[in-house]
């Protein structure tokens, strides 16, 4: 059976990142399987600008902001499979690949890193009723098909969701002479970040439709509308504001969804509320060895961000690797509990013995809150407090904690201070 | 327009209809298939409980109990026969009071006359140590262990394609407008040109009344029952091992929550009778229902697993019973709902002796009764499965990263006999585009290598049809 010191899985931005990062830290035996036929992920279909502004201070494409990572793993001699598929990794990180150039093999990894991305909500998970004709695609299948096949999928289309990639395909999709009727949203608020609201609905004068849903979809064999109507504050449509919308193509952008199928195999604990496994502030999850970072983590609304975390789990294996799976000092965890209007956190526990940089507590929140302030605390103590003019559940929140704030603690919380700014 | 000539010509190329066909195609005899959609497998076949039924259900001495008795004793050699999975799960029907003892003891008393084996009724302490998440206020429980589960898609497929293999001819698109009599037997108009056979069997599902009509009295009629369906994702294909019935009614056996023979979980169906025979929408009243019903027989049904809603429509006759019979050369295969997908083999043996009792045919010395489905390399073990690749790479491929679907399955679904032509047909085939992610990934990799395969354009790749 092959050996290698770090298996990534994943070779979009999240595992190329890990992998420069361990390599920079000494780790020569790596190797990244990407199941896809290049490096790059779900950036090689993500054509537009705005990526790299935190990194790089740059706005660039998709794909030029993967080719900066890309070009690394290339110049530092970072091994990488493409076309090569992880089937299985069990707890003691036996891993199962298969591919058409190597076939089927198994090798055995001191330590793994998770990159494995994330997933679109389908219409079956979100219940639609209606008929299931040929012309609803999530919208990043559309993405797909559009920027990288070559061929745009329907004339006249409606969007449900308003997610990042759906905002971003409502532009694109204008710009290929589609006809995008309106974007209706369930929540009173958009799934998406703000500048893509402005940037690919107001700018095209696309309708946002807060609020609202699919409520039928008609059509046998080929999509001929769908209806819309309101929902109350409960998300159950309204009687009498129902409205139809002829349409060839319906594209879905209501979610993503980490995936974690290997994950569950290996036996690593996954948290219900992100779909991703529970780490430590090593972005370690609770099977020793096994990393995750990126959107099979918990979904990130910036690339710059994943890079970033996925940096320090590359780093963070590579030191595992380095103690030959011993940690250095005797581990004193804190727990991360999720207090008012926070749905979860990454890391969810700390290991203050381990700790010798700043924490990054990464978040969601779930709603709009306005002049409100983040607060940290154990017990009635308030560690750390930060004000924030706006906060919405499509952008992700993060605080720095000092480690030295931690001694003496073994349980923090995080919550959201409404209106007190 | 083009004019064929056939012993027999079967209506509709559904589990029955390509069935029948499979046994036809034993004998030397000249069989045709008429399809009026572009593939197999697209009427209620597609959309059902994919269950084997015991058989306790029907009332003895009907046609219904004594097919699906026979026709699930003959799935194991079935199942082998046609290389499809085939598994039997067993079943349980639940009884949640005392005072429904006596009803359940009916259905133990129907199921022995109809012959069905291995039967017993289990206090609800007893069926909940073998399925932990029975609903906690079940009293007792109607065991089966005959009961299975099949897939409904491979099942039909695999009799069309071995129909095939022996000499079957199968015309699609091909919808029969009207029959004649000859003096040979039959004039069967289509959308397709003229065919004649000496017999014609009427498979033809929801529209088996409609066929009828064409060449003799209007005797019965088909109204479509509609049946609304959630499917889970693999993750919750375990919550339950065999499958949990509820008491059935006059409307059918009611919200079943079962495994299915690939690992998901299925929950459904509801039962409402319709006027549309190609209403095949889900609706939100429907669906609710299936989640409020299915909480009576098992408990914490995880629905954020969902991954897709379908419903299928039972055709229903008047009669309450199956309709098969000959009338002068014109066999019936009519009122073919539930369990009809469990008493296809059985079905399909008794409309070849029907034939046969006429036409007298030779056995064929050359008949293959062996058919090899596309290897399903995520199912094999590891030493088999890196064989086949190295023999074929193309097997390594994985294009369809959640069921592990490779591209060499996917082009061996397009380029098999009677092989796929469009993105639905390859996920019936061979389940690529049938996870979690619903083909969200898979389906450019699937609609390229249909475009290439069938030589043309991508954008002229079809969902359906």
């Amino acid at each position: 059976m092959d050996k290698h010191s770090l298996v990534v899985i994943g070779g979009g931005p999240a595992g190329m990142a890990a992998a420069i990062a361990a390599k920079k830290d000494g780790i020569d035996d790596i190797v990244i399987y990407e199941r896809d036929a290049q490096l790059g992920g779900i950036l090689n279909q993500c054509i537009h600008n705005g990526f790299g502004l935190h990194t790089f201070k740059e706005e660039l494409t998709g794909p030029e902001y993967a080719e900066r990572f890309s070009k690394q793993v290339i110049s530092l001699g970072i091994k990488y499979e493409t076309g090569s598929m992880v089937l299985s990794i069990s707890r003691d990180k036996e891993i199962t690949v298969v591919s058409r150039e190597n076939g089927l093999r198994t090798v055995q990894a001191d330590a793994v890193v998770l990159a494995m991305g994330c997933r679109e909500r389908p219409r079956g998970a979100l219940n639609i009723p209606g008929t299931r004709p040929q012309g609803i695609y999530t919208a990043g299948t559309a993405q797909k098909l559009v920027n990288c096949e070559g061929w745009v999928p329907g004339r006249e289309i409606v969007i449900l969701g308003s997610g990042d990639i759906g905002l971003i395909m409502a532009r694109r999709m204008t710009l290929e002479g589609v006809r995008v009727k309106l974007v209706a949203e369930l929540m009173p608020y958009s799934g998406g970040l703000k500048r893509n609201i402005v940037q690919c609905l107001d700018d095209y004068g696309i309708p946002l439709r807060l609020s609202h849903t699919v409520i039928d979809v008609k059509g046998k064999r080929k999509l001929e509308g769908v209806t819309i109507a309101e929902v109350d504050s409960g998300g159950k449509p309204i009687q009498g504001t129902e409205e139809y919308y002829p349409c060839d193509t319906l594209l879905l952008s209501c979610g993503l969804i980490p995936e974690n199928e290997l994950t569950l195999g290996a036996g690593v604990t996954i948290n219900s509320v992100t779909n991703g496994p529970f780490v430590d502030d090593t972005l370690q999850t609770d099977v020793p060895g096994i990393f995750a970072c990126g959107n099979v983590l918990h979904v990130h609304d910036l690339v710059d961000f994943v890079s970033e975390e996925s940096g320090r789990a590359g780093h963070n294996a590579a030191d595992y690797i380095k103690n030959n799976g011993c940690k250095a000092n005797s581990a004193k965890i804190v727990t991360v509990c999720v207090g008012n209007g926070v749905r979860y956190t990454v890391p969810s526990t700390i290991d203050v013995g381990n700790a010798s940089e700043n924490i990054h507590l990464r978040f969601r929140v779930r709603g709009v809150y306005k002049g409100s302030a983040i607060v940290v605390r154990s017990g009635e103590h308030e560690l750390l407090r930060k004000k924030k003019k706006i906060m919405v559940p499509s952008e992700m929140e993060d605080v720095i904690i000092k480690p030295g704030l931690l001694e003496d603690v073994s349980e923090i919380s995080v919550a959201i201070e409404e209106g007190t700014v | 327009m083009k004019k064929r000539t056939y012993d027999a010509v079967v209506i509709g190329a559904g589990v029955i209809g390509c069935a029948a066909a499979r046994e036809l195609s034993r004998y030397e005899l000249n069989v045709a298939v008429l399809e009026k959609e572009s593939d197999v497998c697209e009427g209620t076949s597609k959309a059902n409980s994919a269950i084997i039924h015991a058989g306790f259900d029907a009332m003895p001495g009907t046609m219904k109990a004594r097919f699906n008795v026979e026709g699930n004793r003959l799935m194991d050699s079935v199942s082998k026969e046609l290389d499809i999975p085939f598994r039997r799960n067993g079943a349980m029907v639940v009884c949640m009071q005392e005072s429904d003892m006596p009803q359940l003891q009916k259905l133990y008393d129907r199921g022995i006359a109809n012959g069905v084996e291995g039967l017993s009724i289990l206090s609800g302490d007893k069926a909940r140590e073998m399925e932990p998440s029975l609903a906690k206020d079940v009293y007792a429980v109607l065991y089966a262990p005959s009961s299975g589960i099949v897939c409904p898609f491979e099942m039909t497929i695999a009799y069309a394609e071995n129909a095939c293999e022996n000499g079957v001819d199968f015309s699609f698109l091909t919808e029969v407008t009207s029959i004649s009599h000859c003096d040979d037997g039959f004039v069967i108009n289509t959308t397709n040109g003229e065919y004649c056979a000496k017999i014609v069997v009427n498979c033809a599902g929801v529209y088996a009344d409609k066929v009828h009509a064409m060449q003799g009295t209007p005797d019965f009629s088909i109204r479509a029952r509609k049946g609304e369906y959630m499917l889970l994702d693999k993750s919750a294909g375990s919550l339950v091992s065999s499958t949990i019935f509820q008491a059935p009614t006059k409307m059918g056996k009611g919200v079943l929550v079962s495994p299915t023979v690939h690992g998901n979980l299925i929950v459904g169906p509801t039962a409402e009778d319709i006027d549309d025979k190609e209403d095949v929408s889900t609706t939100q009243g429907g669906l609710s229902t299936v989640r409020t019903v299915s909480a009576n027989s098992v408990s914490d049904i995880p629905y954020g697993k969902v991954i897709t809603s379908f419903s299928g429509l039972r055709a229903t006759a008047d009669t309450g019973d199956f309709i098969i019979g000959d009338h002068s050369g014109f066999i019936d295969a009519a009122g073919i709902e539930s369990p009809g997908l469990s008493s296809a083999p059985a079905i399909a043996l008794y409309i070849a002796q029907l034939v046969c009792s006429r036409l007298s045919p030779r056995k064929k010395d050359n008949f293959k009764a062996q058919r090899r489905g596309i290897p399903k390399l995520a199912q094999l073990d590891k030493e088999e499965r890196a064989k086949l690749i190295e023999e074929r790479p193309d097997y390594g491929q994985i294009v369809c990263r959640c069921e592990q679907i490779s591209e060499g399955e996917i082009i061996d679904s397009i380029r098999r006999p009677l092989g796929a032509t469009t993105l639905d047909g390859v996920k019936r085939r061979v389940r690529a585009g049938m996870g979690r992610c619903q083909a969200g990934f898979c389906s450019p990799r699937v609609i390229e290598l249909l475009a290439r395969e069938l030589n043309i354009q991508p954008w002229e790749v079809k969902k359906n049809g």
